[in-house]
């Protein structure tokens, strides 16, 4: 049986001469990004904004009576509710924010969950009304799962960035905190064009993506490294081209099958997921774009160069290259 | 590469035998592993409330409302050292404001007296030494107490170890299975009820201190200047809503010489012997609790006094004759249920401090096993994929690789359940997502080999350096992403604290399988076939 090679086995593909081009592309793309996330907003669901959301199903209908609900709830006086589908087309998402201006939105916001809950239960029983899920958080609650959400994103772009400079250099390091901070940007950008609701849920898909693109930068700069000790005159733009298209099999294979795993889960998962899905989704696409586009030139610019690494050779890596070399044969 | 010590190949199957073991009973159905032998692992990975179904409730305690009762309490223990001094030392009215408490001793000379007096209530309890109070006399008679940042957090936390077994007793009357309630930070209390589709009555359960008090009617108080709510000194107002039919919304009381509920012994729902349709409470008093109650009837005979639940008097009946038993009987206008409620509410004890509710979650168990289905099919369809593509471009590599992941997900699943960790949602997105990165590591390896091999390296060779070349990226980037996930797994809070641990979990037996267990298998075969062409 011949294996399946979606690569060849040399390939040689001029990366970097469109780097200028691509970095243009990527910080119009941030900056669209960041002023969509200005204008159109993001879809904050109550993890961050407080309030609260039903999960109802109708099981005696087809479909949902969304404008019924709509008129109920209004009816209740309690602020203006967002009803989404969710899933199938008898499955909807109510979400009411806070409208309780100071005083004690905590109590407000119980009072609220019950009033909603039991009109929906008796206005509704006979569409076969059942309630499967209730979120209710309350503005301090939520605040707080916002700022330690956005700590937890900063925190993790910082102390990755310091394991890369021990580990590489620091030119190395600011280029995978440039490639990470694309994704994230491109990511609330995605947010804010598609609306699906950011919660809690999205800033763990956020965490994982910063991981997974990571992984891809660090496999082509571990590559990079390399390949600086092993080629000392090449030009660095060149040095990057080789060790990028030396391991794009890899890239592609990993990429593949993150995809084929993500796939499955937006379009068979549960409901309650789609959106960490999606973003995941998303996220791996632009990781791995980011990977090459914007960690690399990075390191141009920075004026990475084979002395990068001169000092942190130890002996036995030394013996280890004079070895690799003979068996290598010609030394370009 | 050749020689793979037999203790190594012992050791990695050992492990692996126990991994797969430990991760049956989860997968296993409960009647199988019912009737395993005792030497066999029973942990199972516990399932979130997001997948079981069952309600998560975040109470919050206001710690300004622990200070406030601690100064509360402390005007009591002052009036009481200095009542029993002796000689008795005699003071002004005592005053509760701006969270300090000060009152004038009348006798100047009595000062040094009452300093000695109050001298031992300002000890801490801890075991730090720092007191709880600093004591400080100003314009010679005038005494300031005020509580020190060690006393204060003393109270919060006493207030809140308290709240936790008052919280216990309350939902363990409720009858549910397995109710987790931990204490969060400084002031807050999980509790988890697995099963729980209706939180409102357990909300209903823990949103009331039941703070019970008996306290004399003030009978002499003017009823005008009670319904514009102020009271003579020695008195004070509580509201009375179902005195509104009488015209007294608001009653005025006695501030000293009442009882209060902590000398309950029991509560029980009951029905009013002369009016049978009519549900109260009874309840018990220990024996001091008795005789203290004994006597206030005794000595008001025919007067009224005033039952006050939660500073809000709910009745306010008269002694018609005095009270001996040590227990008695609360009315109010209570239906059956809010008289059982409050029942197990004055059984389990007043919480010390009031709990809000912050933060609340329910899913039905219909949502919740639904999900895990979803899951179940989205993994095991996407595994799939993989699985071929692993096959279809890397040939036996790809098989080695393949039977690595499947022991990986058995590992993970294994050490979660010896963990007793609890598999959410978002953990079952990790999981699914692990199957997707896990190969990475053999991608990783086999493309290197591969390389090598082109390269013009011998098999052999190719393969070791294949093996140590991808070995340090794959270090360096899951080192990476264990920081993200320990973050994640800090920062994160119920589902996503179950995403981060399966994702650390994962990276951790991904490249123990991918790296050491393929190498296993690789080594057999090269021993075993001596290959003179590796298809890679």
């Amino acid at each position: 049986m011949k294996l399946l090679k979606l690569v060849p086995e040399k390939t040689n593909i001029g990366f970097l001469k469109l780097r200028n081009v691509a970095v243009g592309f990527s910080v119009l793309l941030i900056i669209a990004s960041i002023a969509l996330v200005m204008t159109r907003g993001l879809n904050f669901g109550v993890d961050f904004v407080g309030g609260q959301q039903f999960r109802v199903t109708f099981e005696k209908v087809e479909e949902a009576p969304i404008v019924e609900l709509r008129e109920s709830i209004a009816a209740l006086n309690l602020g203006d509710a967002n009803i989404q589908r969710f899933g199938e087309p008898n499955e909807v998402a109510i979400r009411m924010r806070l409208n309780a201006e100071g005083g004690d939105e905590l109590q407000e916001a119980d009072s609220a969950t019950v009033a909603v809950s039991n009109m929906i239960e008796e206005r509704f029983a006979e569409q076969g009304v059942r309630i499967d899920g209730v979120d209710a958080v309350s503005g301090k609650v939520s605040e707080e799962l916002l700022s330690t959400g956005v700590y937890s994103l900063v925190f993790a772009l910082i102390a990755i960035s310091i394991y890369i400079w021990f580990r590489f250099e620091w030119q190395f390091g600011v280029g995978a905190l440039f490639a990470l901070f694309h994704d994230v940007a491109l990511t609330f950008g995605f947010f804010a064009l598609t609306q699906l609701e950011f919660n809690l849920n999205i800033i763990a898909a956020l965490l994982t993506i910063i991981g997974y693109s990571l992984n891809d930068t660090i496999v082509i700069d571990d590559r990079i490294r390399e390949n600086l000790r092993k080629y000392r005159k090449m030009e660095i733009s060149n040095l990057l081209d080789l060790s990028i298209n030396e391991t794009l099999a890899r890239t592609v294979s990993t990429s593949l099958t993150m995809i084929i795993v993500l796939v499955s889960l937006v379009l068979l998962g549960p409901d309650v997921i789609f959106g960490f899905s999606a973003a995941m989704l998303f996220g791996v696409i632009i990781g791995t774009y980011s990977s090459i586009y914007i960690a690399s030139p990075v390191l141009i610019w920075l004026g990475v160069g084979p002395d990068s690494f001169v000092p942190v050779e130890s002996d036995s890596e030394k013996a280890q290259r004079r070895l690799a070399e003979g068996y290598d044969g010609a030394e370009p | 590469m050749l020689d793979f010590p037999r203790w190594k190949t012992i050791s990695l199957t050992l492990i692996l035998v126990i991994g797969v073991f430990m991760s049956l009973p989860s997968l296993l159905p409960k009647s199988v592993t019912d009737y395993w032998p005792d030497f066999l692992p029973k942990e199972t990975v516990n399932l979130g409330l997001d997948l079981a179904g069952g309600s998560h409730i975040l109470l919050e305690a206001d710690p300004n409302e622990v200070v406030g009762l601690q100064i509360e309490n402390m005007e009591e223990s002052v009036r009481n050292a200095l009542a029993n001094a002796n000689p008795q030392v005699r003071i002004g009215e005592i005053s509760r404001n701006d969270g300090v408490l000060s009152f004038m001793v009348r006798d100047a000379t009595q000062v040094d007296a009452a300093r000695e007096a109050i001298l031992p209530l300002t000890n801490g309890a801890g075991l730090t030494g720092q007191r709880d109070w600093d004591i400080e006399v100003r314009d010679t008679t005038r005494f300031v107490l005020t509580p020190t940042g060690a006393g204060l957090d003393q109270a919060v936390e006493d207030a809140m170890n308290s709240a936790i077994e008052v919280v216990r007793r309350r939902i363990d009357e409720l009858g549910t299975r397995e109710p987790t309630i931990i204490r969060q930070g400084a002031e807050r209390i999980v509790v988890q009820v697995p099963g729980l589709q209706d939180p409102d009555e357990l909300k209903e359960l823990l949103g009331k201190t039941a703070k019970l008090e008996f306290k004399l009617v003030d009978t002499q108080a003017d009823p005008n200047e009670t319904l514009a709510g102020r009271a003579r000194i020695g008195s004070e107002v509580y509201p009375f809503p179902d005195g509104e039919a009488y015209g007294q919304p608001i009653l005025a009381v006695r501030r000293l010489g009442g009882i209060k509920g902590d000398r309950l012994t029991g509560a029980q729902q009951s029905f009013n012997p002369e009016n049978p349709s009519e549900p109260v409470v009874n309840i018990q008093f220990d024996s001091e609790g008795g005789q203290k109650f004994a006597k206030l009837s005794t000595e008001n005979t025919g007067q009224r006094f005033a039952i006050i639940l939660d500073d809000e008097v709910i009745s306010a009946p008269s002694f018609n004759e005095p009270i001996l038993g040590g227990s008695a009987q609360i009315s109010g206008s209570f239906t059956v249920e809010s008289a059982n409620q409050l029942a197990i509410q004055l059984r389990s004890g007043a919480l010390p401090v009031e709990l809000k509710v912050v933060e609340e979650r329910t899913v039905g168990a219909d949502l919740g096993a639904e999900s895990i289905r979803a899951g179940v099919i989205a993994g095991l369809i996407g595994t799939a994929f993989v699985l071929l593509y692993m096959i279809l471009v890397y040939g036996r590599f790809g098989v080695y690789a393949n039977i690595a992941l499947i022991l990986n997900l058995f590992l993970i699943l294994g050490i979660m359940a010896v963990l007793n960790a609890t598999l959410t949602l978002p953990g079952i997105a990790g999981f699914i997502l692990t199957v997707g990165s896990a190969v990475d590591a053999n991608v990783l390896i086999n493309e290197r080999i591969g390389e090598e091999r082109r390269n013009g390296r011998r098999i052999i060779q190719a393969i070791e350096v294949g093996y140590k070349e991808a070995s340090r990226a794959i270090y360096d980037a899951n080192i990476t992403n264990v920081i993200a996930g320990v973050l994640l797994f800090l920062f994160g809070s119920g589902p996503i604290k179950g995403f981060a641990i399966v994702l650390i979990v994962g990276i951790i037996t991904s490249i123990f399988t991918a790296v050491f267990i393929t190498r296993m298998f690789v080594a057999g075969w090269l021993r075993r076939a001596r290959p003179k062409e590796l298809r890679i």
